[in-house]
């Protein structure tokens, strides 16, 4: 039940992130590679919707790209202890069908999840698949 | 005058095309397929470079008549494809340029569409009326 609402969550994620790459690449030059994609979601695509970019990139250069944002806008007005890190991730579902979209409009499927290890920071791993 | 506009998805099969006249649409519609093989030659030979979205691609691809053919990529790989009727000389490389820029606004709106699924045809009343205006300007 839980599972479903999550992934109609990420669906919507999905399609406006697919919309909102269409409009924010409008006046970027061609992304020479896959890393250049990801530091376009950190940057341009990371502040338009969160209003900072993210905190750390990290990629093992085979495809799987981690983002660290320390201070996430979605769960900065819940409280920073223990209290709500369980039902945190819900809350980044979203963000995860957000991510996933824009990838997707620019040519890359990709599998994205979050974890919530400490609040209010967040990390979302991408794995790139290879077609 | 432009006299076929064509938006092509990057899977190369047509999201939209539209002619001003419905006489010879066939042509035209072979017209923008033959000028997909070009695109492709030139977003392969892009390669490492930084280059422009913008595209030209200038020629004749008919033989008997003159007609130029515009090209212009997204970065999602969306191909736009203007075919133009070159007696009018009058028009140049600037103004099919900012056509192409209109043309990317439109089709931006569409994906913002909720109710448009990427991939399917488009349909949008509002896409159709600026596409004909486009067209009819620049008569």
């Amino acid at each position: 039940e839980q599972e479903k609402g999550l992934g109609a969550l990420e669906g919507v994620g999905f399609r406006v992130g697919q919309g909102l790459s269409e409009r924010l690449t409008k006046e970027t030059p061609s992304f020479k590679d896959e890393l250049d994609v990801l530091k376009f979601l950190c940057k341009d695509l990371w502040v338009t919707v969160f209003k900072k970019q993210v905190d750390n990139l990290r990629t093992n250069h085979q495809g799987t790209y981690m983002l660290q944002d320390d201070h996430f806008l979605l769960l900065s007005q819940l409280s920073n202890g223990k209290q709500y890190l369980e039902e945190a991730p819900k809350f980044l579902a979203f963000t995860c069908g957000l991510v996933k979209g824009a990838l997707s409009n620019l040519g890359f499927d990709s599998t994205v999840t979050a974890e919530v290890l400490v609040m209010p920071c967040s990390k979302f791993q991408v794995v790139i698949q290879k077609s | 005058m432009a006299v076929c506009i064509a938006v092509i998805a990057k899977e190369n099969y047509p999201l939209y095309i539209q002619s001003i006249t419905t006489e010879n649409e066939l042509k035209f519609h072979y017209t923008v397929h033959t000028s997909l093989d070009v695109v492709d030659e030139k977003i392969s030979a892009m390669g490492k470079a930084l280059v422009d979205q913008r595209e030209l691609y200038l020629g004749l691809l008919y033989p008997t008549e003159d007609y130029k053919v515009y090209g212009y990529v997204t970065n999602s790989k969306v191909k736009f494809v203007m075919v133009a009727d070159s007696s009018n000389t009058a028009l140049r490389d600037n103004e099919i340029h900012s056509m192409f820029q209109k043309l990317h606004n439109s089709y931006i709106d569409v994906m913002c569409n909720p109710f448009y699924n990427p991939g399917d045809c488009i349909h949008s009343r509002a896409f159709d009326n600026m596409l004909t205006s486009m067209m009819m300007q620049v008569c």
